[in-house]
Order: C-alpha cells, then structure tokens, then sequence
C-alpha cells in the first residue's frame, strides 16, 4: 500500500479551481517528483495534502483519509511541508525555529536536534542568530532542518532550489539524497528545476493545467521527447 | 526638584496601569491583527467581579488570584466565541464586533452592579515614605510595582516556556504555525485569555485611586490606546515604554504647564504623542506601518 | 426575459432614488411633531454618514473623528446665527478677529459651516496622510475625546458647559406649515441634494481614484493617482459634509452644548456606516434610520453620559452590533447586493485555474 495516494483530487480556492483531478502515489522509501510549469498546480498539490484548499477526491496518507483534515492535523500525523517561501518564523531565532519543528509531535527534542545538526553544522554556530537575517540558502536550510526535526514519515518540500545558487541547489539536494538512502525518508518534491529533480527522485509526475500529464520513473521521462523539450532544455 | 519627582513617581504608577492595559492591547494585535476596543471594559468588568468576590468576605490577594483566573477564562471564551467566526473578515468588521462588546459590557457593568460609585480596597496602606527627600506614597510603589512584576512574569513566560514560544511563533505566522502542527485556534484564545488577566490587574489596581463604576476604563482605554501606538502597536517593550512615558507626560504636563491644567491634561497628552508619530509613524519601537486598518 | 435583466439592473438605482423622494415627500401626511423630529434627524445622519462614508469606504481612511467635525459645524452654526448680539447675552465676548456678524439666518450658516468644515479637514487630512491605519484611528479618536473638552474649556467663545440656544427659525415665504415640517423638508432637501452630490463624486473620476488609493496605493500611484491629493480631499469632502449636518442639527434641535457631541457620537456613526455597508450611498440610508430608532437612542443622549437606570438598551444594541457584523459583514448594502446580482442574473463566475 502506498504511503500516501490521491484519488482525483479536485482543490479550489474560493471560486478558483486549481486541480481538475489529480492522481498520484508516493510509496514508502521514494523520491517522487512534482513538476511543471508556473500554474500547472504543483503547489496546490501539495497544498491540499496539507488540508488549505476545498478539496474533493481522495487522500490517503498511511491508511488514513486525509482530504478534508485541518493543517494541523495532517502536519501532527507525519507530513512535513516545507512550503514555497519556506516558511520560518522571521521574528524568532535559528534555534527556536528549530524548537518549533518538534513542539507538536513531543518527543525528545535534544536527540532530534542532535542529529538534525549533524547534516547541518553551521545551525548550531548561529543558533540566536533571528532566521530573517539569514541567506537564501541557509533558510532553505533551516526550513528543512525544521521539518526533519519532527523526524517525519513524509516530507514534502515546495521548489526548494527557487532563488538558491547552483552550488547551493547540489548541497540541498544531496543532503536530500543522503536522507533517503541513509534513513528511509519519503520525500515528495515539486520542482521547476527539473534536471536536479530527477536525478534525486525515482518517479516523477509531470503537472500541465491542473491535472497529470506524464508520469514515469526518472529514466523514462528523461528520455520523454515532450518532457525533455519543455522542462529539461533538449 | 523633589516636588518634580514627586510628579514623576505618581505619573509612573499611572503610567505603569496605562502600560498593562497597553500590551494587553498589543498582545491581542500582534496575535489576532484586531485593535480590541473592548478590553477597557473587560477590565472593568472583572475587576467588579473582584469586588463582589471581596464583599462576598474574601481576602485581597486570594480574590485578587481568582479573579485573574476567571478573566482569563472569560477572555478565551470572548475569542472563541465571538471573534474567532470572523477571523478572516475585513478588520474593520471585528473593530465594530469589539465595539459592540465595549458597548454591551458597559451595559451590561451597569445593570449587575448599578452606577452608584464603589469604593475598592487597596492591598496598600495609604501612607507615605520618604525617599532621598522625594516623598512617595505607598500606593503608587505598590501599583508600579504590580504591574511591573505582571509584565516580568508574562515576558519571562513568552521567552523561557515552550508555550510562550509557541505563541509567539502563531503571532509571527499562523499558517506556518499550522504546518508545525500547532493547534492555532487553540493559542489565539490563550492570547486573549492573558490578555484578559492583565487588564484586569489594571483595572483592580485603577480602581482604588479612581474609583469603581462602569466607565471607569473608559478614559484609561484611550491613553492605553495611545500608549500603545506611541510604543509601536506591535512592539510590547513599546506599550510598557509609552505607557511610562505618557502617565509621567500627562503628570508633568498638568502640574507644570500652566495653560493645561486639569482640564487640558488628555488633549495635550494626545498632541505630544500624534507630533511623535508624525516624526515616527510606526511608533518607538514598532517595525511595520500598517497603512490600512 | 434576459435581455431585460440588465436594464432592470442599472435602473434600479435612479428609481429607488425617485421612489425615496416619493416617499419622503409624503410621509409627514401620516406621522405627528415628534415622529417627525425622528425623520428630519435620520436626514441629518444621512448626511454625516455620507462624508463618513467617503472616507471610510471610499478612499480607505478609518476615523474615529467624524463626531467632532458635526460638533464643529453646529457650533458654528450656533455662532453664526447668534451673531456678536446674540452672544452678548450670554456675556459672551469672542475674540475680535472672529468673523461674527450680527447674526443670520441660520439656513444660510449651512453652507459656511459645511465650508468651514471642510477646510479644516482638508487641513487636518495633511498629517493624517502620514500617518497609518491604527494611528490614524488613534489621531481621529484624539480629535474626537479632546472635542467636548476643548468646548467647555474655551466658553469665551462657545459658551462652555451651559451650550447656547438659538432661536427657532420662521417658516419662510409664509406658507402655512408647522416649523417643524419645514425643517424635516430643508433636512431632506439638503440630504438629496448631497446625496447625488456624492453620488457624482464618488462615480467620476474622483471615485475611481478613491477606489484605487483604497484597494492598493502603490497600484494607484502606479496608474497615475497622486494620492496624497485625493485622501487629502476626502477628509475635506467628509468634513463638509459633518460641517452641513451639524449646522442642521443645530437648527433642529435650537441648542448646542459640548456634551452632545462625545467622542461616542463618532464611534457610533462608524458603527453605523459599517451596518449599512461601507462603500455604499445607498447603505447609508439604512445605517441612519438604525442610529435614531435603535432602542438605546430613544431619545436618550449619546453614550458616555447616559441614564444609568436602564442598560438593558446598551446590552441589546451592543449585542446587536455583535450579532448584524457576525450575519453581514458587507452590511445591509452587502444583503442588497447579493440580491441585486439574483435579480440581474448572472451565477458566480468560474475563472481560469491558475493553478500552482
């Protein structure tokens, strides 16, 4: 059974409807892409698995439908949604961001944060640093270092590499790298940067107008004429 | 120069009452984004619960302690209530909600207790010290007092709890509150929940001084009002600052500025603080210029 | 059928206008003096919350003031209308470089008050442009607590706590009315006539600029709106407006004191604006009517200096502030609205998913 599955979800905001039946599954252990152009729906994918849109269809995480759960309902049951814009707390230091990561699952916060540091030494030399003060990079980093500290099932990350350098993109991404192979973690990840993504992942999904257009396993869609003329470059 | 700090003394004890009602005002905003014009008369409101508790033969702290309690819970239950239905409409809707309430409270102040003017007690005798030649009444050391060690204690909880953290993280974001898993709804009544409490330490100790009966908040609503935006209306350091600082001001403005006098005291208090926000339109200490209400 | 609808839709409006002339016209036939002081006050509410309106609704700037501003066209009404004679007995002496006549007639002081008025708020919107939302309701709250203050403490020339009575007017060109049903017809003449000045206003380009300064000023300055000049007019506009509706509450009631102009007058009118719905003339009808027959203003004086003997009226109108903002928020224009979009036809339009 897959970790998580959607069944032709539809999601709106307000009169705006985003999704038109979206399909797709993530299976314990994956690397799974999202990608498409700007508007395809890759965020609000994400977005109704994390309960802010109107969303209809079918959402199953870990046995449990979850379509029409509250935010925080579906981030204590083990999704962590690193969100376009990552999402820290401007006002409060590094480490309390940190702390925030654990505050709803409980959980011994010392171990957790212990061993998050370890993929991310620099946090603990800046630890009262405020995270507005912080680098593009450094607060991608921290966002996921926040969301890893729950010590997730699932951890979803919306256009991690948007505005990042290059090199800071292949630090990112192999710590992602690292994450799966070394301890199992299911990751989703929506992406424009599309040639990063699937060297990571293993499948992906191609978005186009709200709905799936292609999808196959990273091999397959590079090699895809249409996938590789419109998101790879060649 | 003694009589001058006398002034200074009595005007930080006023000051310090217009501080707490002040972040009780900020605490609201910076978590709830809604200037609560309510709070004033929840003050009074709890504070003649005090009274009645009092009369009822209770002893000052204990229905001082319980009184606290049952602001707190009043001031969650107002928020979930009533506020939270409309939290995502236009503000200037919950500004009229919160009118509403200051309306209704005041009424509704009248009908329990009546208008009649009830003298409260204070925990402080009515004496006098003397202090390098300045003399200080021991009420006014009390008052500042309180208040002070209630802001202290709420600071400490906001900076060294996880619960404190948690609500300041809501107050910075709500929807990456959320993504944490943190019970949003939950906190934001926790907000007006203390909120509650610190009005009313400052109506109970207001009350001694400027005696009991529906309106009493009122004026006291609109310094704290002005303390908060001198302060910056979302910087608490700010509202306990401005409050200081416009209680001494109104003081010092009265006694020594001859043209002001008793009568004049709010209006010239008011000016001084609107050319300080013309110079500084976010206040003291504030960070953003909310440009629409 | 459909062809009709939208027709229907733009004309409803300039017929409601009509039928509310109709309506106001005939009334008087079927009510007595005291209903009648009612109606003419719903006019003169009509025109406050008209400026109120302009500002709050229109061009985006809360104030918490406008109280004030009616309270300043009364009183220079009252001035006016007395003149230097008039005050004298009241041993009254104002300063010299005070432009007091002998006293006129007071239905001419409307339009100087409205002027007047206006100018200061013109004035007073300068600094207000600097400064935000929540300090703006600060400063307007400010001018509104310091009004009665300020009143009774400068009583050289207004008179201070006592207040001042004016005269009750004639019926002018002798027609054979009662002075009571003249005045309910220059409350309602002076109230349409602004009404559709306002109206033209707020449907122009003025508006439009109003509009944009309202929902974004860095969109508007983008389009070529100098808002600074627009908000500036807009608290001149409402302030005359205030000014108007002050002097005839000064007329109507023959009697100005400091304590009828509190700062919750200007609370109350805000409220009030809200209920008929902000950015709606036509809403302001409604809120004007609630704000005189609303239990808690049967005839007592505003809040802050009520009867304490019965609260129950200030428990059900707060409460009923409560209640109308939680049902509708756009407030009764907002219900009109929505009805008015069922009548036009026309479902809730599906956009184009933008998507991620």
């Amino acid at each position: 059974m897959p970790l998580l599955e959607l069944k032709d979800v539809h999601a709106r905001y307000g009169p705006i409807r985003a999704l038109h039946g979206v399909s797709l599954k993530v299976d314990d252990g994956e690397v799974v892409a999202i990608l498409g152009a700007n508007g395809a729906g890759k965020t609000t994918t994400l977005r109704s698995i994390s309960g802010m849109t109107r969303t209809s269809g079918e959402i199953t995480f870990a046995g449990r439908k979850i379509a029409r759960k509250a935010t925080e309902s579906v981030a204590r049951l083990g999704i962590a949604h690193v969100p376009e814009g990552r999402g820290l707390f401007p006002e409060l230091t590094v480490w309390e961001n940190l702390r925030m990561g654990a505050v709803a699952r409980g959980g011994d916060f010392g171990a957790a944060a212990k061993r998050v540091v370890g993929y991310f030494p620099w946090i603990e030399r800046r630890r009262d640093q405020a995270a507005a003060t912080l680098s593009g990079g450094e607060q991608q980093m921290l966002a996921l270092a926040r969301a890893l500290v729950s010590g997730p099932r699932l951890l979803m990350l919306d256009e991690p590499s948007l505005g990042l350098a290059p090199t800071i993109v292949r630090e990112l991404f192999g710590v992602i790298r690292r994450l799966n192979e070394s301890e199992g973690l299911t990751v989703l990840v929506v992406e424009q940067n599309a040639t990063i993504a699937l060297d990571v992942a293993s499948r992906a999904y191609v978005l186009e107008v709200g709905k799936v257009a292609v999808e196959g396993t990273s091999d397959e869609l590079s090699r895809h004429e249409g996938v590789r003329k419109s998101y790879l470059g060649y | 120069m003694a009589a001058f700090l006398q002034q200074v003394v009595s005007g930080l004890a006023q000051g310090a009452i217009f501080a707490s009602l002040a972040l009780a005002l900020v605490l609201i905003y910076r978590s709830t984004d809604v200037l609560n014009f309510s709070q004033g008369e929840m003050a009074t409101f709890t504070t003649f619960i005090a009274w009645s508790l009092m009369n009822q033969g209770l002893s000052y702290w204990p229905a001082f302690a319980l009184t606290l309690v049952i602001a707190f819970a009043g001031g969650a239950l107002v928020e979930r209530t009533i506020i939270r239905p409309v939290e995502h409409r236009p503000e200037i809707v919950i500004v009229i909600i919160t009118i509403g309430l200051l309306i209704a409270l005041n009424g509704l102040t009248g009908w329990i207790w009546g208008a009649e003017v009830k003298s409260f007690d204070s925990p402080f005798p009515n004496r006098t010290t003397e202090v390098g030649g300045v003399v200080i009444s021991i009420q006014d050391l009390g008052v500042l007092g309180v208040c002070l060690a209630t802001v202290f204690v709420l600071w400490a909880f906001f900076r060294f709890t996880t619960l404190g953290l948690v609500m300041r993280a809501v107050a910075n974001s709500q929807e990456a509150s959320r993504l944490m898993g943190v019970r949003v709804g939950w906190m934001l009544a926790l907000g007006w929940g203390l909120a509650a409490a610190l009005g009313a330490v400052a109506g109970m100790m207001a009350a001694p001084t400027v005696f009991l009966d529906p309106n009493m908040m009122l004026i006291i609503l609109i310094y704290s009002f002005a303390a908060a935006v001198l302060g910056g209306i979302d910087s608490p350091v700010g509202a306990v600052v401005g409050g200081l600082v416009l209680g001494v001001l109104i003081n010092v403005l009265g006694t020594y500025v001859d043209f002001v006098g008793g009568e004049l005291r709010l209006p010239a208090a008011l000016t001084v603080l609107l050319i300080v926000l013309l110079v500084r339109p976010q206040g003291l200490f504030g960070h953003r210029v909310v440009t629409r209400v | 059928m459909g062809r009709w609808r939208p027709l229907l839709g733009k004309a409803i409006g300039p017929v409601l206008f009509a039928l509310g002339i109709v309506v106001v016209a005939l009334l008087p036939r079927f009510m007595g003096e005291f209903r009648l002081l009612q109606f003419t006050l719903v006019a003169i509410y009509v025109i406050a919350l008209l400026g109120l309106n302009i500002l709050t609704g229109y061009s985006g700037q809360i104030s918490l003031g406008h109280g004030a501003f009616v309270g300043l066209g009364a009183y220079i009404c009252a001035l006016l209308s007395l003149g230097r004679p008039g005050l004298e007995l009241y041993m009254i002496d104002p300063p010299g470089w005070l432009p007091l006549g002998d006293g006129m007639r007071p239905v001419f002081t409307i339009p100087i008050a409205a002027l007047v008025t206006g100018i200061i708020g013109f004035i007073v919107g300068i600094p207000a442009l600097r400064l935000g939302g929540i300090s703006l309701a600060l400063a307007t709250l400010a001018i509104a607590v310091s009004f009665p203050i300020l009143m009774k403490r400068f009583s050289e020339v207004t008179g201070g706590g006592g207040g001042l009575n004016l005269n009750l007017p004639e019926t002018p060109f002798g027609w054979d009315i009662s002075t009571r049903h003249w005045l309910y017809y220059e409350a309602w003449v002076t109230a349409g006539v602004l009404f559709v000045v306002a109206w033209l206003l707020v449907r122009g380009r003025i508006g439009r600029a109003w509009r944009a300064i309202r929902d974004g000023e860095v969109a508007a300055v983008s389009a070529g709106v100098n808002p600074a000049l627009y908000k500036t007019f807009a608290f001149g506009v409402s302030s005359a407006y205030a000014g108007a509706a002050g002097a005839l509450f000064a007329i109507e009631t023959s009697y100005v004191n400091p304590d009828t102009f509190p700062v919750g007058l200007s609370i109350l009118l805000l409220a009030s604006a809200v209920i008929g719905g902000l950015g709606s003339l036509a809403g302001v009808v409604f809120g004007a009517l609630l704000y005189e027959f609303l239990p808690i203003y049967a005839q007592k004086p505003p809040i802050f200096s009520f009867d304490f003997a019965d609260q129950a009226p200030a428990v059900v109108f707060g409460v009923f502030l409560i209640v109308i903002m939680l049902l509708l928020p756009g407030g009764v224009a907002g219900l009109f609205r929505v009805v008015a979009r069922m009548v036009r036809g026309g479902r809730l339009r599906r956009a184009a998913p933008p998507g991620a």
